[in-house]
């Protein structure tokens, strides 16, 4: 890990000012990623600015949804009672990611600016363009089991690496930033990019910008949803394919339909299409194949994750069904139902 | 600004309070150092493993103000001011006057024979007493899922759970 210099800010302002213009410099809250990357030498931050101390813990009513601090942990949101009441699509899909040390750590700003876990995006004796532009994508053509299949470029084809995101699309969260410029509101669906020809950013915060809280919005989808995460292992392991799906029902006839894929593009992958299509349909298996067909039409395999592409569409149609069926998947019992 | 290491390029350590084990300790830290290399390099701390280095493997799993952590991927400056208890603290939390006895998790491990060659044992018992302050888990299937940031080459994972199973049953952690 390099020498930096460390500064710990009480206030949003101070810790503003403390980034400044700085290219070199970073915010570090519960750090499970960043100091990773540090180790590993692909992070190597001239100042460290320990924003833990500042007072954004809370998880506070708003407008009939909920403000999330950007400092709440991964742990404190998922089993926050009103979380688990009114968004447990929310808190299901943190309890399928990381290990319980991590989600204790980890903070939900964080989470949003987690980096992706390109084996090569870690080895920095390998071109990478989102580590160092310009250099190349080393996982075209190269080890690709774990990448994209929807949304790549030929300059980078990493996935975004988050469970808990794919959830905030589904339920159309709103990211809240402060900055040198003032504060703004950034809908979930626009605060993380496609690489396209610059896949060294992943979001479009601005340079200088924080995250100060995620807004959820008053619909919850509490009685119709699932997060269904498959992967190598049956825990703590980076999804293959998975899929945020809620609904809203009347009767067996869709009135509302959230359908968001991780770990198949370089950010939370929602089609609105898909669930437009959904809308007014029968909540049938046909249907739902029907919606999964859109998701993954323009879907298109690297040399060996082409096995995502059927495993998507199956998981998509397993998860509308869950959901359909208000028989969301178990987070501790893994057997899909 | 609460703390400021000062120029860039300073080689700036900076003072902060721990409460180790119980005991409070003063300490000057460079800022680059992980809670993990505090504990076995500075304080003869060994007990805490480092397997991975990269949250990982949970063999490093400390309790920060009774919450586990990996304590490799946590900078010794940011928890200033906090609790820290390492496997060697843990008998301490559970001690009774006038007895010399485990932590009743470490004797389960013991009664269960829950290990094989010991590295990842006192993340696993860190992390079992952690899962335990939390709650949240009752079942089998919940003791497993919550205690999987924890890596136990040799495979000791059934009587892992049964350690713990049987620790629960008994009223959970002190």
């Amino acid at each position: 890990m390099n020498r930096f210099d460390y500064v710990r800010p009480s206030t949003v302002a101070e810790a503003v000012q403390a980034l400044g213009s700085d290219p070199a410099a970073r915010f570090i809250a519960g750090g499970t990623n960043l100091i990773d990357l540090m180790k590993y030498d692909v992070e190597r931050p001239g100042k460290l600015i320990d924003i833990t101390r500042l007072p954004l813990d809370k998880i506070e009513e708003r407008d009939g949804g909920l403000r999330i601090g950007a400092l709440v942990t991964n742990a404190a949101l998922a089993y926050d009672a009103r979380i688990r009441e009114r968004y447990p699509l929310l808190a299901d899909a943190i309890l399928a990611g990381a290990s319980a040390q991590l989600r204790n750590a980890a903070s939900t700003g964080g989470n949003l600016l987690q980096r992706t876990r390109c084996y090569y995006f870690y080895d920095t004796a390998t071109p990478c363009n989102k580590r160092e532009p310009g250099t190349g994508c080393s996982a075209i053509g190269g080890v690709d089991r774990i990448h994209a299949i929807l949304g790549t470029s030929e300059h980078c084809i990493a996935t975004h690496p988050s469970d808990m995101c794919v959830a905030l699309a589904a339920l159309e969260a709103t990211v809240r930033v402060s900055g040198p410029q003032g504060d703004r509101a950034i809908p979930f669906a626009e605060f993380h990019r496609l690489p396209g020809d610059d896949p060294a950013k992943d979001t479009n915060l601005a340079p200088g910008e924080i995250i100060v809280s995620v807004d959820l919005p008053a619909r919850g989808f509490a009685g119709h949803h699932t997060y269904l995460k498959l992967r190598d292992r049956l825990s703590y392991a980076f999804a293959l394919v998975s899929v945020a799906a809620a609904l809203e029902l009347d009767g067996r006839t869709i009135r509302t339909a959230r359908l968001a894929l991780g770990g198949v593009a370089h950010k939370p992958w929602r089609n609105t299409d898909a669930e437009a299509l959904l809308q007014g349909r029968p909540a049938t298996r046909e249907s739902f194949k029907a919606a999964a067909d859109l998701v993954l039409r323009e879907a298109k395999p690297q040399s060996t994750n082409g096995f995502k592409i059927e495993l998507a569409r199956r998981a998509i149609v397993r998860g509308l069904e869950q959901a359909a069926a208000g028989t969301p998947q178990s987070q501790s019992d893994k057997r899909i139902q | 600004m609460l703390i400021d290491s000062g120029s860039p390029g300073g080689v700036g350590t900076i003072g902060i309070t721990l409460t180790i084990n119980g005991e409070r300790r003063e300490l000057q830290v460079a800022p680059w150092t992980t809670l993990l290399d505090l504990l076995r390099e500075r304080l003869d701390l060994t007990g805490t493993k480092k397997g991975c280095d990269h949250g990982q493997c949970g063999a490093c799993t400390v309790l920060v103000n009774g919450t586990r952590i990996n304590s490799c991927l946590t900078l010794a400056v940011m928890k200033d001011g906090a609790e820290i208890t390492t496997v060697e603290g843990l008998a301490g939390l559970a001690h009774r006057e006038g007895t010399n006895s485990l932590h009743p998790i470490q004797e389960a491990f013991v009664e269960h024979d829950a290990f094989q060659c010991g590295y990842c044992t006192p993340g696993q018992l860190c992390s079992s007493v952690g899962m335990m302050n939390e709650g949240h888990a009752k079942t089998r299937d919940e003791i497993r899922e919550a205690m999987s940031g924890n890596i136990c080459r040799c495979g000791a994972y059934t009587n892992i759970v049964d350690a713990i199973e049987d620790v629960m049953q008994q009223g959970g952690a002190r």
